[in-house]
């Protein structure tokens, strides 16, 4: 699309965000007080369907712009104060999601995304299931739902960033 | 050296160092106003440096002192840009420090800094990442310097002070097809050497695309805080170059005085370039890495054409 | 007072010789070269290479004492009839000499005291004539800018240059490179040796003398002296290592013993410059505009693709020897700049241009013979100089690594390193020209600028990847993981030219007053050409640097930087260990690290019409189906692309050349007879028709 059409439909497209919810009381664990506001979020897909990464993906989408509460996506896990993890882990996945837990520097949390986050959901009791999140690393916040609300996470986000 | 411009120079540290990360807010701010979503703020920036800046840093095994030194080289060096370039006022104590060739040199040393750091941590990323910088930076070189040598030749100098004061006093210079020529050139290297795009996506979480974000990836806490910063001063002072170079109006001389006005200008022209560079963005897809010696050859183009038109004037 | 030159003709054989430091050095050299050839031939193996290194250490100094009592106003002339058959020896050190006089003693006495540490524990050459060589190189390398007419230079030219074959092809019995490199260099310095005598000689005939008085007072045809000029380029710029005759120089410093490598590098090629500037613009006068504007393209055209192959090259000797074909190409890209802006009318920027390349010389000489005794450290460790095999010598080797950082800091041409201010003395020259010069400069300007810097551009990539690949991260082999760090003499040896290179590069201004005298004796219009103390100012052209006030600058910001984040990062964050990221997936092996070759890569994609690498595949498929691979071999090489351009086809026509020896001298009485018969009957008549 040329500059120009595009430059048409942002004009006619205009704000996509939807207003705010309330904003939340206080920190939903006490190591989140030391965010001030921001928190980089590294993303760990331990096994899951993509149902979950979906709604995550569609959080810092336009329409509810998890970004502008302080919350942020990065790459490397040493960049990020929190890591979403979503999926049951499976066996293959169980070491790396420790490994990348460990790559976090202090205070580090752990939000599980999802029902198979919290207890393996629907895939609980598999061959290739290694267990939930917390059978791995320790859990500070959870989400739950299969899948999660967008709502639900940036809630959850907020939580972290109490904005 | 006077009084007067040592705290000229001290107001233009500070400013760029508290406004640097204000203007990258501002820039990611008008992006996502543009993508119909709300945007964090233009505080965000510092919110994320702050809380870096109390976390831990790392010491991945087998990297040492050229990993450990590298974040406080970059912020060094472009502490020191900060001081010499004329953004504020024309009168320094540095001022007969440092000519154009000293600020490109400057700028490649704390590029350089960060690439070895990133081969010292030994990650094939790493590797990746600074070999891909120390390419653009060697076919960004010809054009930074035949630009300098358009700006110097109706100058008769290559001092900073002597190029935006000349430019003060003879408005209409700036006009000519020369500087035009120069100056589109010199915005294609501001984008090369800060890693924005069509070069390198400032935002990117494929590593196999980064290129300046592929050195840092082992950096946490304070050292990446550092990293980050240094990284948003040399987009600042990048950018108050051009508009030193380009558009010089408000620029205060010697004298206190228009201290004041000379901030105001100069935190109005930044930021004014910073919110075109920032919506432009949201238009330009990033280009092929090797798409980029394209890209750079044709601002070379650009500044030998204006080397070549700054002759009708010398003549 | 020197004493002034006596009569010759006939008579009884008189040497002048005047009591002075010059005169005392020279002859403290010469003695020391027989002193050292004495030594090398009596004493024991063991101690063999600590006398003789001592002998040449004494003559790098005796050269540097020399050289800056010349450069600090003395004169010296001396003849001594008795010691060249029908001309003589005739001796003169000016300020232009003295500077090539005093770098080349000085980086004789670093290598020298670096040789005696290398030939510890059984490595470097301890044979007798490779020792005896020495001192007789070194003494050819610092009397040669002493030389004070043509048979005397050329005399010790090629004295240089068969001692320097010896020392080359030191290690011929423990690898076949060396010498196929041995054959490159003597063929190809041989032929500039060749080009060299043509054009003196042609030049001398004229003049009616060999001195170099009389070819000052002569005055050729300008026919005559573009010949003279073009054959002295080319003779004095193969020795430079000028492209399209640098193709010896790869090859020779990278396979020569690393004291060797250095002194060749660093001292041999800057002679080269030398010969250009003192004929070029000393005897012959300046010249055409032509010369010179030849001169600087050549030298464009070298500094590229020397950095080029750099950037690209995977083995540390070869990276290196290509960085100095790369500086002698900015060298002599100075003095054509130099010389066209005096045949244009420019005398002021001619002194400056002139005054960086001899910067530049001077500076490249301090850090390339620091970089190559870092890498002949590193050789003499691991045994390898590849590259793609080395890594994570910052740990075994901590002192060699800094020493290499600070001479690829010089060689990368970034504040504040040395090369920096030579190189921003060269742009400034080509960046004041355009106001004043016609329509060639107006052109020729702004290609130089380009050139110059790309060329820097492309010397970052190739240093940042020779320290960070070398000498930082984890070893990629075993020989690179059981290194040791040198022994001492070495790393006082080292330490000396890094000091050499951070003093150059903090206080240029202290080679100020010499720098002028030298270019002054160059030009003939003697006059300053940078002063000041800690800023660098230049005369007359509006341009101010300061070197040693953006180091402290750059410092006191770390430093205030440093404690600004521990006051704002407070008690709680403390450095932690921790292992590297790898995606989670287990801890990359020391393989899985970038290696020179593939660093290199993108530069080489950029640039593959220039380079023209060649790769081959080799597939291995199982015995029993074509389609299953058991092995497969990759090899990708970046050859010398003017080796195979011009040198490979001029071999071709020499063997076919050759192949019709056998043809005319098949062994047949007959035939030869013929040739005979017909020869005279021939000459006859020719003789009869002409007369």
């Amino acid at each position: 699309m040329s500059a120009f059409k595009l430059w048409r439909k942002i004009r006619r497209t205009g704000r996509t965000a939807e207003p705010a919810p309330a904003r939340p009381n206080g920190p939903t664990c006490p190591k989140a007080v030391a965010l001030h506001g921001s928190v980089q979020l590294r993303h760990v897909d331990a096994g899951s369907c993509n149902g979950c990464e979906i709604e995550i993906g569609s959080a810092f989408g336009p329409v509810y712009d998890a970004e502008r509460y302080g919350a942020r996506l990065v790459a490397s896990p040493r960049h990020a104060d929190a890591l979403l993890v979503t999926g049951p882990v499976t066996r293959n996945m169980a070491v790396p999601l420790k490994r990348t837990f460990e790559a976090v520097s202090e205070p580090r949390i752990v939000l599980a995304i999802g029902d198979c986050a919290i207890d393996a959901g629907e895939f609980a009791g598999g061959y290739g299931v290694y267990g939930s999140v917390a059978d791995v690393v320790q859990v500070d916040v959870q989400v739950p739902g299969c899948p999660p609300e967008p709502a639900a996470i940036v809630a959850a986000l907020r939580g972290l960033t109490c904005r | 050296m006077n009084g007067a411009a040592l705290i000229a120079t001290t107001v233009q540290v500070v400013v760029v160092v508290t406004g640097a990360p204000v203007l990258v807010g501002l820039m990611r701010q008008v992006q996502a106003r543009l993508e119909g979503r709300a945007g964090a703020g233009i505080g965000q920036p510092w919110r994320d440096l702050r809380k870096l800046l109390r976390r831990a840093p790392a010491s991945p095994t087998g990297t040492g002192w050229p990993f450990r030194l590298a974040p406080l080289l970059l912020v060094g060096t472009s502490s020191v840009l900060a001081a010499v370039t004329p953004l504020l006022s024309t009168a320094s104590p540095l001022d007969h420090t440092a000519d154009l060739f000293a600020v490109v040199g400057l700028l490649a040393l704390g590029t350089v800094t960060l690439a070895l750091a990133a081969l010292d941590t030994g990650t094939a990323f790493g590797g990746m990442g600074a070999s891909r910088e120390v390419t653009i930076l060697a076919l960004v070189e010809p054009t930074i310097l035949v630009a300098v040598l358009a700006l110097s030749a109706r100058v008769g100098s290559t001092n900073l002070s002597e190029i935006v004061s000349t430019t003060l006093h003879d408005p209409l210079r700036v006009a000519s097809p020369a500087s035009l020529l120069a100056a589109a050139a010199l915005l294609i290297v501001v984008i090369a050497e800060t890693g924005r795009l069509p070069v390198d996506n400032p935002a990117t979480h494929l590593e196999l695309t980064m290129i300046h974000e592929a050195m840092i990836l082992e950096y946490a806490g304070r050292d990446l805080a550092l990293v980050e910063l240094a990284a948003a001063m040399r987009l600042s002072i990048l950018l108050g170059l051009l508009t030193s170079l380009f558009v010089p109006w408000g620029i205060a001389g010697a004298d206190l005085a228009m201290l004041p006005l000379a901030l105001a200008a100069f935190v109005a022209k930044v930021a004014a370039l910073g919110v075109a560079l920032g919506a432009a963005e949201v238009f330009i897809a990033k280009l092929r890495l090797f798409r980029v010696p394209e890209l750079l050859a044709g601002s070379f183009v650009l500044a030998v054409l204006a080397v070549a038109t700054s002759f009708f004037f010398l003549a | 007072m020197p004493a002034g030159a006596g009569g010759d003709r006939g008579g009884v054989a008189r040497a002048d010789l005047p009591v002075t430091v010059i005169g005392w050095s020279l002859a403290a050299v010469a003695v020391l070269a027989g002193v050292g050839v004495l030594a090398a031939l009596v004493t024991p193996r063991r101690a063999r290479p600590v006398f003789v290194g001592a002998a040449t250490a004494g003559i790098g100094v005796a050269g540097l004492v020399a050289g800056v009592a010349a450069l600090s106003g003395q004169a010296f002339q001396a003849r001594l009839p008795g010691l060249l058959p029908l001309v003589g020896v005739r001796l003169e050190v000016d300020p232009l000499g003295g500077w090539f006089v005093a770098v080349s003693g000085g980086v004789l006495a670093a290598a020298a005291l670096y040789g005696i540490g290398y030939a510890g524990g059984g490595h470097g050459p301890s044979g007798r004539s490779t020792q005896a060589a020495l001192p007789v190189f070194a003494a050819a390398l610092v009397l040669a800018p002493a030389a004070a007419a043509v048979s005397t230079l050329l005399v010790l030219w090629e004295l240089m240059a068969l001692a320097s074959l010896v020392l080359i092809l030191a290690e011929h019995r423990t690898r076949p490179a060396v010498a196929e490199a041995g054959w490159w260099y003597a063929v190809l310095t041989h032929a500039g040796f060749v080009a060299i005598l043509l054009g003196l000689v042609l030049y001398s005939a004229d003049a009616g003398g060999d001195s170099f008085t009389d070819l000052r007072a002569a005055h050729p045809s300008p026919a005559l002296r573009g010949v003279v000029f073009v054959l002295v380029l080319a003779g004095f710029g193969s020795k430079a290592g000028l492209v399209p005759l640098h193709v010896w120089l790869p090859r020779a410093h990278a396979e020569a013993p690393s004291p060797v490598s250095a002194i060749l590098s660093a001292a041999m090629v800057n002679l080269g410059a030398y010969g250009v500037i003192r004929v070029g613009l000393d005897l012959l006068g300046g010249g055409s505009r032509w010369w010179w504007l030849l001169v600087l393209a050549l030298g464009a055209v070298s500094a590229l693709y020397g950095i080029l192959q750099a950037a690209v090259a995977a083995d540390l000797k070869r990276l290196l020897a290509y960085s100095t074909v790369e500086n002698m190409g900015l060298v002599f890209l100075g003095l054509g700049a130099a010389g066209t802006f005096a045949t244009s009318g420019a005398p002021a920027l001619a002194a400056l241009a002139l005054a960086a390349a001899l910067l530049h010389v001077l500076n490249h000489a301090g850090f390339k013979a620091l970089l190559f005794t870092a890498a002949g450290g590193v050789l003499r460790a691991t045994g390898t100089r590849d590259l793609d095999a080395l890594g994570g010598l910052r740990t075994r080797m901590p002192a060699t690594t800094v020493l290499f950082a600070v001479g690829a800091l010089g060689a990368a041409a970034l504040p504040p390193g040395n090369g920096f201010v030579s190189e921003w003395l060269l742009l400034q020259s080509l960046v004041h020209a355009l106001p004043a010069g016609g329509a060639v400069v107006a052109v020729a300007m702004p290609v130089a600028v380009a050139v110059v810097a790309l060329t820097a551009g492309l010397a970052v990539a190739a240093f940042v990847k020779a320290l960070g690949v070398g000498f930082f991260a984890r070893p990629r082999s075993g020989a690179a993981a059981s290194a040791r760090e040198s022994p001492p003499p070495m790393l006082a040896a080292m330490g000396l030219l890094a000091a050499a290179c951070v003093g150059l590069a903090l206080a240029p201004t202290a080679v100020g007053p010499a720098l002028s005298r030298a270019v002054g004796a160059a030009t003939h219009h003697p006059a300053t050409v940078i002063g000041g103390g800690v800023s660098l100012r230049l005369a007359g052209i509006a341009g101010t640097m300061s070197p040693l006030l953006i180091a402290v600058a750059v410092l006191v910001a770390i430093v205030v930087c440093a404690l600004a984040t521990r006051l704002a990062s407070g008690r709680v964050a403390r450095r932690r260990a921790v292992p590297l990221w790898d995606c989670g997936a287990g801890p990359p092996t020391s393989r899985m690290q970038y290696t020179a070759t593939s660093f290199a890569e993108p530069l080489q994609r950029v640039f593959d019409d220039v380079l023209a690498p060649e790769t081959d595949v080799d597939v291995t498929p199982h015995t029993e189906s074509a389609y299953l691979v058991a092995r497969m071999a990759y090899r990708v090489r970046v050859p010398d692309r003017v080796e195979h351009a011009l040198y490979a086809p001029i071999g071709a026509a020499a063997r076919r050349l050759g192949r019709l020896g056998p043809v005319l001298a098949n062994g047949s009485v007959h035939r030869y007879l013929a040739y005979g018969f017909f020869g005279v009957t021939g000459l006859l008549l020719v003789l009869a028709v002409t007369r």
